[in-house]
């Protein structure tokens, strides 16, 4: 039987059978491949916590009819581990996934994209930068490798030199007054140049945007990966937003101060702040949080 | 494909939770062959079990009356709960008997990409539970891996502001196993929640 090794990282886990996972992984040199990890849900597997998302692994598995299997599994990295352990980042990592599980294909290479991947996990999990704009510079650089950059200064239809003002989604992005179609967005300019910043990876400018640019940009970002997407990515949803003026600290960090599986309080003397709760607020896309 | 009724009965099967279509097809010839006493008792199994079977309105675990027979014993620690994914979930903590409180049935795990949120579990029933003041400990017994330890953190995070004991199962070595074999995060957990060895 025929084995292979590579580095990859997981990107999702499904149920199969008893005690079985179908997971699903971005390769360095393959591209996407779904493999079968044999027993990994049993408390005694070989395979702990190797085989759960967000973690980098030293893979090896031999070729099966339909699907592979994994002989083997040695951890490079235990992103998912420290990402878990707080809410905020957890939601922003798994849409980072999802969406890698929807830009790239089976076998087919694309080093980019993994190696993009691994950079805004890293990134992630060790707290430098706020996960919202992680998640936004990621979505829009993915979308970026996969064809689909958009254009936040010059017009994407003439490339006619910016700034402009103009937005617009089918366009592909700002667009100059004589290419503006009907029904055009106007975005602040700050938020054009806060997308810029992360399409380019310009982090001193994206550290120092506004918390309503960043909003702004968000939703943009986000409607560009959905327009270019047939189904929406689904995790998008349930991605929690940080607040970064709410606590000089709170933007910071996902691994570093959090204790033990306990994740951050919610917010000083805040009481609970849990969605549903009889007679309190709900939860808003934007929570206000600081660390406890 | 076969005729009518057993394809309609091979369908219906694989529809069930881990059965392939292929593990179908057996169950269905099994059942064409089996003595028709054994099937009948099959049918009224399942049609009783619907039928009697609900969930407590206090836990969400199963439930043959409105509550549970764990939240209907007055024997057990009204000020313990200890939150799990699912129904299965007590049963293997039961199993233990290290636990005398009560549980609470979230349904699941926050699972962002099958497009699961906190709202689709049962946190604001846990939330109700807390109003009386009763409660002073909160044990959080979700699956140890991402989903169960981002559910926990969810929980952990507006529980403890509220001046709740919360705690975690610890994560660690299986027992009976080599530590050779353990992979980095289960070791680092172990590390994590090591005890003080007492003289
Ligand atoms: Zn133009
Ligand atoms: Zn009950």
């Amino acid at each position: 039987m025929p084995l292979y090794r590579d580095e990859a990282i997981v990107l999702r886990t499904q149920k199969l059978g008893e005690a079985d996972r179908i997971v699903t992984l971005l390769s360095r040199t393959q591209g996407k491949v779904r493999v079968v990890g044999k027993g990994v849900r049993r408390t005694k597997s070989r395979f702990g916590a190797r085989l759960e998302p967000a973690m980098m692994v030293d893979l090896q598995c031999y070729e099966g009819r339909s699907l592979d299997t994994v002989t083997q599994a040695e951890t490079l990295a235990s992103w998912g581990d420290v990402l878990a352990r707080d809410y905020t980042t957890y939601t922003a990592a798994t849409a980072m996934l999802e969406t890698a599980d929807r830009l790239t294909e089976e076998r087919e290479p694309s080093l980019q994209q993994y190696l993009l991947l691994a950079g805004a996990l890293r990134s992630m999990a060790e707290g430098t930068h706020d996960p919202g704009l992680v998640l936004d510079a990621y979505l829009l650089r993915a979308l970026a490798i996969a064809g689909w950059a958009p254009s936040f200064h010059d017009c994407a239809r003439c490339g006619a030199e910016g700034p402009h003002r103009a937005f617009n989604l089918a366009a592909g992005g700002t667009v100059c007054p004589s290419c503006r179609p009907p029904g055009s967005a106007a975005p602040a300019p700050e938020t054009l140049r806060l997308l810029a910043a992360l399409l380019a990876g310009d982090w001193e400018v994206a550290d120092a945007s506004e918390v309503r640019h960043r909003r702004e940009g968000t939703g943009l970002a986000t409607a560009f990966l959905q327009w270019h997407l047939e189904r929406g990515v689904r995790s998008l949803r349930l991605v929690e937003r940080r607040d970064p003026t709410a606590d000089p600290g709170a933007g910071q960090g996902a691994g570093q101060g959090a204790g033990r599986g306990a994740g951050h309080g919610a917010g000083r003397g805040a009481g609970p702040v849990g969605p549903g709760v009889p007679a309190q607020g709900q939860v808003t896309p934007l929570r206000v949080e600081a660390q406890a | 494909m076969y005729e009518g009724v057993v394809q309609d009965l091979i369908d219906e099967l694989g529809r069930l939770p881990g059965v392939g279509p292929k593990s179908a097809q057996r169950i269905a010839f099994h059942l064409l062959q089996a003595d028709p006493a054994d099937v009948r008792r099959l049918v009224s199994a399942l049609v009783e079990v619907k039928e009697k079977v609900r969930f407590c309105e206090v836990c969400g675990n199963v439930a043959e009356g409105e509550k549970c027979r764990i939240c209907a014993d007055s024997r057990r620690d009204g000020s313990a709960i200890c939150v799990v994914e699912e129904p299965k979930d007590v049963v293997a903590i039961e199993r233990t008997r290290e636990f005398r409180g009560r549980y609470h049935v979230l349904g699941g795990a926050i699972s962002p990409i099958e497009g699961v949120g906190p709202d689709d579990l049962r946190i604001k029933e846990l939330m109700t539970r807390l109003a009386s003041g009763e409660v002073t400990e909160i044990i959080i017994a979700t699956d140890p891996n991402l989903e169960g330890e981002a559910t926990a953190s969810y929980l952990a995070r507006f529980l403890r502001p509220m001046g709740l004991r919360v705690t975690r199962l610890a994560s660690g070595l299986p027992v009976g196993g080599d530590l050779e074999y353990a992979d980095e995060v289960t070791l680092g957990r172990a590390f994590e929640g090591r005890r003080l060895l007492d003289a």
